[in-house]
């Protein structure tokens, strides 16, 4: 009984982290500019299959890591100034459009230098699980917490004690008044992107030894992320954390008392009941709209 | 004033109708009327969708799971339980709507992107019911559906009419049906655009706060809209099923339901015409893709992408903007 609950709860707490990594992106982004950046799911995808393709290669483990994290970190550069800051006068919901067309682009490409199958990633450490109190613990999950706890630190202390992490903050709160005190918000526009693709090709890295990886892994783990980040309130870093670890936990929970078929329903579910009941989500701010 | 809108209203409802008679010239074989029949249910959807879209600035990213249910409901109601296929439509649609209502009623009164969580939530929940709910839907094998029906009238896409005396296939007939059902789509959202409602929702576009301080009941509109919109998708896609005598739960997918969200910010947010055209580029381009064999996704997400950057307002109204600005020259030249 005991060991069950805690099987799920592992399971749940694990990939909600990974969750929690994505709509922390998702939020930075959100933040920034107001677009629901849909190519998140995409740096997810390149941090694993580019460490993947790397040590295949004969790359040491680690040097693949921090390659693959630089080549997302540019591939968000790239997406912010040759995507988004190209279309100017674009409505937001453009921009969203435009996010949705490079998540194709980058997934098409992928799917051709790395073909259509699945790809096995070796856990960072021993591939013997840990016991405890009858439940198995993969210590790759130990992995996924450890790296997933030291990036909320990092992120918390990037924007509460440097200089660039408060210019991103001051941008998100009014972008006019920000450029007024001297903040040049494209540049501030573009290390969002930055950021937020080094903090989805860690989740994507971490994650890829437990789920396996693929070309199209972007698709299903971003939007779960982008679940995440509602439940939390969109735009909410707290938010996102825990809305992360309760997407992760719930749906772990479901599928292993309810029915793994309807998993993703019960997910899906929490947004709507958040919605209805907790409109801005669970940590979401409220906004006053001066006219 | 008023007599000029009814003429350039009427104008393009013209001009649209035109096309279509035209068209089945250079249409070659079935293949081609399929594909062109598709284009139009599926034009006449994001025509509703794009009322949402471009007149409550609102988004939908669950509108395949309206156009799915619409699609199931009418495909179990005439296959497993024998209904004729109007009632199965219409029950059809006002179970759509009425989802649409509990769910854009609440979340409507919020400002903000709230809808587009909530209809990416809906439409996922209607994906996973028609995969799981084997019996009656058949699951991801998806299940066939018969025939439309009207008074024991069949049309069938293998069938042969006679029209006026001419000898016509079935899917000709369906492609003659699909085109008039999509030109009183696009009178319906027309006139619903001219109508008071469509005044009032113009006003919400525009500054919502303005609009509910004259007293437009903001909230209230947006969801009537909305509802429209939900109801168009229902519709469409439980003739969709009929047309295409099976359907799988790709018809309610959430790819889908981005590719309609695509097709009316391409095409032209608020523009009707323009969402049209979306719908047409967006359909054919992975015909004429198909030769780049695996660069096909590269390309496409690369021609979604520059489109957007260089027509961020969308096809059609950048297009006519170019021609008008051309004509305007060439008089300034001549004056």
């Amino acid at each position: 009984m005991l060991a069950e609950f805690l099987q799920y709860l592992f399971t749940g707490i694990t990939i909600g982290a990974t969750y929690a990594l994505i709509a922390l992106g998702f939020t930075l982004i959100y933040n920034a500019s107001h677009v629901i950046n849909f190519a998140q799911g995409e740096f997810l995808m390149i941090g694993g299959m580019a460490t993947v393709s790397l040590t295949a290669m004969g790359v040491p483990m680690v040097f693949a890591v921090v390659l693959a994290i630089i080549l997302a970190g540019v591939l968000g550069i790239a997406l912010q100034r040759l995507a988004i800051a190209p279309a100017k006068q674009a409505d937001v919901v453009t921009l969203i459009i435009i996010t949705i067309g490079a998540s194709i682009f980058i997934r098409g490409i992928a799917q051709v230098v790395w073909g259509k199958e699945y790809h096995v990633m070796q856990n960072f450490s021993t591939d013997q699980p840990i016991q405890v109190f009858g439940a198995v613990l993969n210590s790759q999950s130990l992995w996924v917490l450890g790296i997933g706890a030291v990036m909320v630190v990092a992120l918390v202390l990037f924007f509460t004690k440097t200089l660039i992490g408060k210019a991103i903050l001051a941008t998100s709160m009014n972008k006019e008044a920000a450029r007024l005190v001297g903040i040049r918000t494209q540049m501030v526009l573009m290390l969002a992107f930055m950021v937020s693709a080094l903090l989805g090709s860690v989740a994507g890295i971490v994650v890829a030894p437990i789920t396996f990886t693929s070309y199209d892994i972007g698709i299903i783990l971003g939007l779960k992320g982008f679940v995440a980040a509602a439940i939390g309130g969109l735009g909410s870093g707290v938010g996102a954390v825990v809305g992360g670890l309760a997407l992760g936990i719930v749906e772990a929970m479901a599928a292993g008392y309810i029915s793994s078929d309807y998993k993703d329903a019960v997910a899906f579910s929490m947004i709507l009941l958040v919605l209805f009941f907790m409109p801005r989500g669970l940590f979401g701010a409220k906004v006053v709209e001066r006219v | 004033m008023l007599n000029r809108f009814m003429q350039s209203r009427l104008r393009g409802l013209m001009i649209l109708a035109l096309i279509l008679i035209i068209l089945p010239a250079f249409l070659g074989n079935p293949f081609h009327y399929e594909l062109v029949t598709q284009m139009a249910i599926i034009a006449a959807t994001v025509v509703g969708l794009n009322l949402l879209v471009g007149f409550a600035g609102q988004i939908s990213l669950g509108h395949a799971g309206f156009f799915g249910l619409g699609a199931y409901f009418s495909g179990i109601a005439t296959g497993t339980y024998g209904w004729p296929s109007v009632p199965a439509l219409l029950v059809g649609a006002i179970l759509v709507a009425l989802i649409a209502w509990i769910v854009g009623r609440p979340i409507l009164r919020l400002k903000g992107h709230y809808l587009s969580m909530a209809t990416l939530a809906v439409g996922f929940i209607i994906a996973i019911i028609l995969n799981n709910e084997r019996a009656l839907t058949g699951g991801p094998d998806g299940m066939p559906v018969p025939a439309f029906e009207v008074f024991g009238w069949e049309l069938s896409a293998f069938g042969r009419y006679s029209l006026f005396g001419l000898e016509i296939e079935g899917f000709q007939a369906w492609y003659i049906f699909a085109s008039v059902v999509l030109l009183v789509a696009v009178w319906f959202a027309l006139n619903l655009i001219e109508s008071p409602i469509g005044r009032a929702l113009r006003s919400v576009h525009g500054s919502e706060v303005a609009a509910s301080v004259v007293g437009v009941n903001t909230a209230k509109y947006k969801s009537l809209v909305f509802v429209i919109s939900a109801i168009y998708a229902s519709l469409m896609g439980g003739l969709y099923a009929h047309f295409q005598g099976f359907i799988t739960p790709a018809v309610a997918s959430f790819e889908f339901s981005i590719l309609f969200i695509t097709m009316v910010v391409l095409g032209g947010m608020g523009s009707t015409f323009g969402v049209i055209l979306g719908a047409v580029v967006l359909k054919l381009l992975p015909q004429v893709l198909a030769d780049f064999q695996e660069l096909e996704t590269v390309m496409f997400g690369l021609i979604l992408m520059l489109t957007m950057i260089f027509m961020p307002k969308g096809l059609l109204p950048t297009l006519t903007a170019i021609v008008s600005k051309r004509m305007r020259k060439k008089a300034g030249g001549e004056a």
